[in-house]
């Protein structure tokens, strides 16, 4: 059934970096007739410092987080790795937490967003834009945490003048991973860099994720090797961003 | 941004041999498609994970007790049972048992565990030569080099190398590329051995408790050779190998070659249930078990680690990580590569001495996704990287708990979660950043070494939002 309102997690990446991304995805919602909730006092969901063994740190943040959404309503989130975060890992960081009930009425209330467009508002969207070939990168926290692989292919195969790409190696990380990028520079930049040589063999003008760590590495190596290799950079978005701009009137 | 330590330094070298990284990606890439064909069902494939974890679980919930079965069973058998808590403690049994039949040679099938022990190493100084009869082992012993995988431990190499190695180390055989002519080869010098050597020596796959079995999956018949035609087999294996019922084996050795090789079976499979009988004409006449511990009792007593014993060896894990296809087996410095070596050695020898390799991840979870006991890997990688930093280092068994925590990192993270948990603090800080947004240097060390720099936005989504009027509460 079709939720009135929705809370809306922005993550701080896209509060940050990506803002387009995270306001796209509230029109989106917004016009399924949905009422979104954006509680201002959200940071971050604390899953920079859990990854990196900081759970005491990630707790105190996390503990934040949760008394935002006192409502029993779903919460939306723009990220795999973040609805990841506290969909499954907020009941192990809680355990045992005078507040872990709380934690646990917040995980199990969240939704990715490609998810709940796909699984619970059943979008029905309409392409406006023009033919465009598009490479889609999943992020490794969507497929194997949230399992919602398939959702943007899903929602790109409702518009017509989209051209799915499949590049080789699709369902590999592309070597962000955090904290990993910067503690292991050397391994995450072959990782990178593999990943944009196959996106760009597709040919696709155009790469969309649902997650903007992702975004932000792939989308950054591109403009790398256009800049010192003078190599092609496909456009990069965040799918809702994406989505929106094909479909708004 | 952390300084380069010597797995760095050996990562980086590897990454820079692009004609290995092609060569792994390859072998790595056929590893992956055989096992995706051998589960063309996804919903068999998960049931049967379901069941070998299962057993995998209930053997280790009572560890203690079944491994007390298994050696009132073994030596029921005619087996003589050893305990040895430590690789050193292991080696001297082996040595004992070798000196008490004055053996001066002993031919091994393949053992992790040996390689664990640093067997051969141990056993060469004191004049002993120890002679690997699996082709893989075979090869890398000539060059003296150690696996870089637990199931096809000379991956690393290509044919021409392993051509030239026989070539230099067998100026008798005519050189040949041939692969067939090549394992024949190895196999004429094998079978020579075989028959002269005093003591053999195998691995264990599983170890079954109810019978007293002890369970060998290979694919050479070395395996059966080694523990058949020496008067002396000696078996070595972690504690945690042992499975309750002999019923137990069917799931397990449905799941482990396919999800190693992609192989539906092994062509060997082997049941060494004791020494010969007075009316048997074949078979080793003294059969051991040694058992070692080596750090796995630590393990045991954590709840959430103890899962890292419910491993099969499968190798899986390491076929499907885009790291160790990236940087192979070697570069990890340890005994057990990939994933799997990622959360067993810090465990094994302490954080000091392999607690880096709990950074080498991305947490991508596809070692996760393909265990056929579904250990979760990340989920334990993340633990240990808590066990790492932590303070309350009484809390777990892991040897060296918070020797890396770093007073910068700790006050960086201690100032960060005050931040983002104080919404004013966060919101005054996120605004002030976009506005000084042109201030961000291009520069960002290892980030900006292959990547731009990424753009702060000129304004955040909190601000963003509250001009387009969405509510709050």
């Amino acid at each position: 059934m079709k939720p009135e309102s929705i809370y809306f997690f922005g993550t701080c990446l896209i509060d940050l970096i990506y803002p387009k991304a995270g306001v796209s995805a509230v029109q989106l919602l917004q016009r399924e007739g949905v009422k979104v909730i954006y509680p201002q006092a959200q940071t971050c969901c604390g899953q920079p410092a859990w990854n990196s063994g900081y759970r005491n740190e990630a707790r105190k943040v996390a503990r934040a987080q949760i008394q935002l959404f006192p409502k029993n309503i779903p919460i939306v989130i723009p990220s795999g790795s973040c609805a990841g975060m506290m969909k499954t890992h907020y009941p192990e960081l809680f355990k045992g937490e005078p507040d872990e009930a709380d934690a646990l009425k917040v995980a199990n209330r969240v939704y990715e967003l490609t998810e709940f467009l796909v699984d619970v508002l059943k979008v029905q969207l309409q392409d406006l834009g023009q033919a465009v070939e598009v490479a889609v990168h999943t992020s490794c926290s969507a497929r194997r945490e949230m399992g919602v692989a398939d959702k943007i292919e899903q929602l790109l195969g409702q518009l017509s003048n989209v051209d799915v790409k499949e590049q080789a190696y699709k369902a590999e990380c592309c070597g962000f991973g955090g904290t990993f990028a910067v503690k292991q520079p050397e391994i995450s930049a072959a990782m990178v860099t593999d990943k944009t040589q196959h996106i760009r063999a597709t040919g696709a003008a155009q790469l969309v994720s649902q997650d903007c760590g992702c975004l932000m590495n792939i989308s950054g190596a591109f403009a790398y090797q256009a800049e010192h290799e003078g190599k092609s950079a496909p456009k990069a978005q965040h799918i809702a961003e994406f989505l929106w701009e094909r479909t708004h009137g | 941004m952390a300084k380069p330590t010597e797995f760095r330094v050996d990562v980086e070298k590897a990454l820079g041999k692009t004609e290995i990284r092609a060569h792994f990606r390859k072998a790595m890439d056929t590893l992956m498609i055989n096992r995706r064909n051998q589960f063309p069902d996804d919903a068999a494939l998960q049931a049967l994970r379901t069941q070998a974890q299962a057993i995998r679980a209930n053997a280790l919930s009572k560890l203690p007790e079944l491994l007390q079965q298994l050696e009132t069973n073994l030596i029921k058998n005619g087996v003589q049972v050893h305990w040895a808590e430590t690789t050193d403690e292991a080696n001297q049994i082996v040595l004992g048992i070798m000196q008490k039949h004055n053996a001066k040679s002993i031919i091994k099938g393949k053992s992790m565990v040996s390689e664990e022990m640093g067997l051969n190493h141990f056993l060469e100084e004191r004049g002993i030569e120890a002679l690997e009869s699996d082709l893989g082992e075979f090869i890398i012993q000539l060059d003296g080099e150690t696996p870089s995988h637990i199931i096809m431990p000379a991956i690393h190499k290509s044919k021409e190398q392993i051509s030239a190695l026989f070539h230099e180390k067998f100026p008798d055989i005519p050189y040949t590329d041939n692969v067939d002519e090549l394992t024949a080869s190895a196999r004429r010098i094998l079978r020579d051995k075989f028959y002269a050597a005093p003591v053999g020596l195998s691995g264990v796959n599983f170890a079954v408790a109810e019978t007293g079995t002890l369970c060998l999956v290979e694919n050479e018949g070395n395996g059966r050779m080694s523990t058949t035609i020496p008067p002396v087999h000696i078996a070595v294996t972690g504690i945690e190998k042992v499975v309750e019922k002999l019923s137990d084996i069917p799931s397990l050795l449905s799941i482990l070659p396919r999800s190693a090789t992609g192989q539906p079976i092994t062509t060997y499979f082997n049941m060494i249930s004791g020494p010969r009988k007075p009316d048997e004409k074949d078979g080793p006449t003294e059969v051991h078990l040694v058992l070692l511990d080596n750090g796995r009792s630590r393990i045991y007593s954590d709840p959430e680690l103890l899962a890292t014993l419910r491993c099969i060896r499968c190798g899986a894990c390491i076929n499907h990580c885009p790291v160790y296809v990236r940087i192979g087996g070697h570069s990890y410095g340890t005994v057990y590569p990939g994933p799997i070596g990622t959360i067993l050695e810090p465990q094994k020898s302490g954080l000091s001495v392999h607690g880096e390799l709990i950074q080498a991840s991305s947490l991508c979870g596809a070692c996760g996704e393909v265990c056929p006991v579904r250990i979760p890997i990340p989920n334990i990688i993340n633990r240990l990287r808590y066990d790492s930093v932590r303070k309350d280092t009484e809390n777990t068994p892991t040897q060296e708990a918070g020797t890396r925590r770093k007073s910068l990192e700790a006050a960086t993270w201690k100032a960060w979660s005050w931040a983002a948990s104080t919404p004013s603090v966060y919101n005054f800080g996120s605004k002030t950043a976009t506005q000084l947004r042109g201030l961000v240097p291009n520069n960002l060390g290892a980030w900006t070494s292959v990547r731009s720099a990424p753009k702060l936005a000129e304004q955040t989504l909190h601000q963003q939002l509250k001009t387009l009027g969405v509510d709050h509460e």
